[in-house]
């Protein structure tokens, strides 16, 4: 499974690149998208996989009985997951006031604050 | 020139001045006071500072650091002294004080140091210091070009110095010189003996003006004239001599150190010594003899017999004394003629006589004629060049002599020639210097006549000692200004005849020699100017490569980068064989298909060219994850993700209604070079996660979370309990960056003028 588990992360990694490559920025926001699960995904393997033993404390008991999965590796990831969301919102209002605002989704036309005589003139 | 400022009343420079005349002179009574205890022994202090990085603040004394000590401290003051008077009025003197104060403390630490790590902070202090002095006249371009220079070249050497010091502390376990000066066999037989050697004198040439790193020094003459007459002729130039005479005993004595040292040397030697003659600016002709002195210097210290070392340690003293000097006088000259061209210059013993004097007698000990100390430093070098053996002989010799010849021609040049025969016009009438001014070159031309009659004490104290550091074994030192009639004699007599030819028939010469340098291809100074061209078109274009405001080639660069260094550490490291044990045996059918999900989904969201169907993608892979976090034990974590995914799916939805489609098939094209980029990102992750999950685990944090839970946060799901308990700060930031995303995307969205999306086709 952990092979497995690894060759996924690996495709959703290299699909979400392959779409924040694109100069498209809807694409690029796809990318985004993916690549928060694949990263929290990540975290949550390199954690171990412990399947059916959720870490919780049975009544009655001070700790685990047996061993249960790690709660750390959880605990980030739910965090993360949260912040992920905001970027990804975030993201979201920004190619929306964007496009408003510009007109496009290219981001290869979105030169006003770098336009493209100004970068020429300070390579020289 | 210097006279170019309005002017600020200050007696001698007012406190900055006196404090500057006072910081040298104690400094030197206090040095002169240890002279007999040095004399019999090196002495080391040492506090410690990083000791971690076995970085100590500690002092090595010994003869060499003594000599240096002196001559710092010593010229130190006559500088000091004379630039109040020469400076003491500009508006900027106090600036002055500071830099050339910074440089003294820089200068004394560097010689000082026993650790290496000081000893190269000390050496950079006194880089930075000299840039800020060769520049002190900040609105002329020409002082800051040349500042620069120097700066560039001496730090670029200084870096270099820095991998070397760092590869031979590696070497010797140490950075404590008293230790690695015994380790010199040691050091000499290691396999990376040649890279230290080589990475040391790049330091040592560059801060030393070796021909081809020559150039910045004559540039240096920019700087105000006690600068010139201190730091670029009797200091800090002669850094780059003190490292080699300080490593002698570890990396000194092999046959790469010998022809290295010997050949650049000589060649700088005479080579400087001829363009001494080229020059009509007297400042100008002793910038270039100091570069001649450096090369004579470099070439003893690498001939490495015990006669050629005490050769070099006599020359530093007497080339400090009289170059000194010589640099002061032309400083009085210039100030009360205007002028500094050799030409127009004469007859000025009528009206500055004192400065004549001053003059002459450091001239008559740069040309080497007796009773100065001059003679003995020249007679000594050609014995040492007559001591060694085969081709060094020949070659140390002759560079030895071709450069003392022209150090008596030039001595001629620059203190006959203005002070003899009728008074000249000058820009301005000359008249006798202060005595502030004449200070320095008087007694200093003083010390080269009184050595020469009573060279015991200068070898009892000063050369012997410092030889004995430079050769590491005791061998005794004698000076002597008769040494009877030998072949050492003869090519000083050699040298009168052949110098005073050259005297004579100077300007021919030098005429002769423009008119060659005019046709000549090869211009330093212009190389320079084209090298650093070349470097700013090449950071112009790395700039335009990486850098050319595109996102697509940041991104693009950003994971190439994490590719190159993470796969390339695999690679290297030979990682990819370390990841076994991993296999796809007994996975449930429930694991392929939820697996199999999250692929399709990523695919689809890559392959589809419509925005619903990217976004049912998405939502599939994020769906496939929360069934992963199920299935493996985390049901908080599944239920957020489920949650967060729904949300996402929707917003983005929402957003899509007033955004445009993406673009049709037909108007795009596969990207190779972005999918290669992107698969090698999913490949090294891949191999990431697969090396992660084969290591051992290390449960601690996590038992710690499992056994503290219950008792102490009274919360039976460990999750929840971390969250919200053990790393509530944790939690508290999280909601603060979701509450300021909120914030932020509500002011983006406030006010956004409205569009009209274009239909789909």
């Amino acid at each position: 499974m952990e092979l497995l588990l690894a060759l996924s992360v690996g495709v959703l990694v290299a699909a979400s690149v392959y779409l924040m490559l694109d100069r498209n920025i809807l694409r690029f926001l796809f990318g985004l998208a993916l690549l928060s699960n694949a990263v929290n995904l990540m975290i949550f393997a390199s954690g171990r996989l412990t399947p059916g033993a959720p870490p919780l404390i049975d009544a009655g008991e001070y700790a685990p009985t047996g061993v249960v999965a790690n709660a750390l590796p959880q605990a980030l990831v739910l965090t993360a997951i949260v912040i992920g969301f905001g970027l990804l919102a975030f993201t979201l209002a920004l190619v929306y006031r964007t496009f408003m605002t510009l007109g496009t989704v290219n981001s290869d036309e979105m030169r006003v604050a770098e336009p493209v005589d100004a970068g020429k003139e300070a390579g020289k | 020139m210097a006279d170019d400022y309005p002017s600020v009343d200050r007696v001698m420079g007012g406190p900055a001045g006196w404090i500057s005349i006072a910081f040298p002179t104690i400094l030197f009574l206090y040095f002169l006071g240890l002279l007999p205890e040095i004399a019999q022994g090196p002495q080391v202090h040492g506090i410690e500072w990083v000791p971690s990085l076995g970085v100590n603040l500690s002092v090595l004394l010994d003869g060499l650091s003594m000599t240096f000590v002196l001559l710092i401290t010593g010229i130190g003051a006559a500088v000091t002294l004379y630039s109040a008077r020469y400076l003491g009025n500009h508006p900027d003197y106090p600036r002055f004080v500071s830099y050339l104060l910074m440089f003294m403390i820089g200068m004394l630490g560097l010689v000082l140091a026993d650790n290496l790590i000081m000893l190269f902070v000390f050496w950079e202090i006194t880089t930075i210091a000299s840039y800020l002095l060769i520049g002190f006249n900040a609105d002329n371009a020409n002082a800051r070009r040349s500042a620069l220079q120097a700066l560039l070249v001496t730090g670029t050497g200084g870096l270099i110095l820095l991998a070397g010091l760092i590869v031979l502390g590696t070497v010797a376990g140490t950075f404590e010189l008293s230790q690695i000066l015994t380790m010199g066999d040691m050091i000499r037989a290691h396999p990376w003996y040649l890279a230290i050697l080589l990475l040391f004198l790049a330091g040592a040439f560059t801060k030393s003006a070796q021909v081809p790193f020559h150039f910045w020094l004559p540039n240096a003459m920019a700087a105000p004239t006690p600068v010139s007459a201190y730091l670029h002729s009797a200091t800090m130039v002669k850094a780059g001599i003190f490292l080699m005479a300080r490593m002698n005993p570890a990396l000194g004595g092999t046959d790469a150190w010998f022809w290295i040292l010997t050949l650049f040397g000589g060649v700088t030697a005479v080579f400087a010594s001829v363009m001494a003659m080229r020059q009509t600016d007297i400042k100008q002709v002793l910038a270039y003899t100091t570069l001649m002195a450096l090369g004579t210097l470099t070439m003893f210290i690498g001939a490495g017999t015990h006669y050629a070392i005490m050769a070099a340690m006599l020359f530093l003293v007497v080339h400090s004394l009289y170059k000194a000097a010589l640099f002061l006088m032309i400083g009085i000259v210039d100030h009360a003629t205007g002028t500094r061209e050799a030409a127009v210059l004469g007859g000025l013993s009528k009206v500055m006589p004192l400065t004549g004097l001053a003059a002459a007698l450091a001239a008559i000990s740069m040309a080497g004629i007796p009773p100065m100390v001059g003679f003995i430093g020249k007679e000594f070098m050609y014995k040492a060049g007559l001591g060694l053996e085969g081709f060094g002989a020949f070659w140390v010799t002759m560079m030895a002599f071709a450069a003392s010849v022209m150090m008596f021609a030039v001595g001629g040049i620059v203190a006959l020639k203005p002070f003899r025969g009728d008074l000249r016009p000058t820009p301005k009438a000359p008249h006798e210097g202060p005595w502030p001014m004449l200070a320095g070159p008087l007694v200093l031309g003083a010390l080269s006549l009184i050595f020469g009659l009573v060279p015991g004490v200068l070898g009892y104290y000063l050369v012997g000692p410092a030889t004995h550091a430079v050769f590491g074994q005791v061998l005794p030192v004698e000076l002597y200004l008769w040494g009877g009639i030998n072949m050492a004699l003869i090519l000083s007599l050699l040298t009168f005849l052949a110098g005073w030819l050259v005297y004579r028939r100077h300007q021919s010469i030098r005429d002769r020699l423009a008119a060659f340098e005019a046709r000549s291809p090869i211009d330093f100074d212009a190389g320079w100017d084209r090298l650093l061209d070349g470097f700013k078109a090449f950071a112009a274009w790395q700039t335009r490569l990486i850098q050319n405001g595109s996102l697509q080639r940041y991104m693009a660069v950003m994971f190439a980068t994490f590719v190159v260094m993470v796969g390339g550490t695999y690679l290297l490291k030979g990682a990819f064989q370390g990841v076994p044990g991993l296999s796809a045996d007994g996975v449930h059918p429930v694991q392929w298909t939820v697996l199999g999900l999250i692929v399709a989904g990523a695919i689809l969201t890559v392959w589809t060219h419509s925005r619903m169907t990217a976004i049912a993608g998405m939502g599939a892979a994020g769906i496939g994850v929360s069934l992963i976090f199920i299935m493996f034990s985390a049901p908080d974590v599944a239920i957020t993700q489920l949650l967060v995914e729904v949300l996402v799916v929707v917003l983005v939805s929402i957003v899509m209604l007033r955004l445009p489609y993406l673009p049709r098939r037909s108007k795009t094209r596969f990207r190779t070079g972005h999918a290669v980029i992107a698969g090698g990102t999913g490949l090294v992750t891949t191999f990431l996660l697969m090396s992660v999950m084969a290591t051992d685990f290390d449960r601690r944090l996590t038992t710690f979370f499992e056994v503290t839970s219950y008792p102490e946060a009274h919360g039976r799901n460990i999750v929840n309990v971390i969250l919200v308990d053990f790393r509530a700060m944790d939690t508290f930031g999280e909601i603060v960056v979701v509450a300021i995303a909120a914030i932020a995307a509500f002011a983006l969205l406030r006010g956004a003028p409205r569009r009209k999306p274009e239909e789909e086709s």
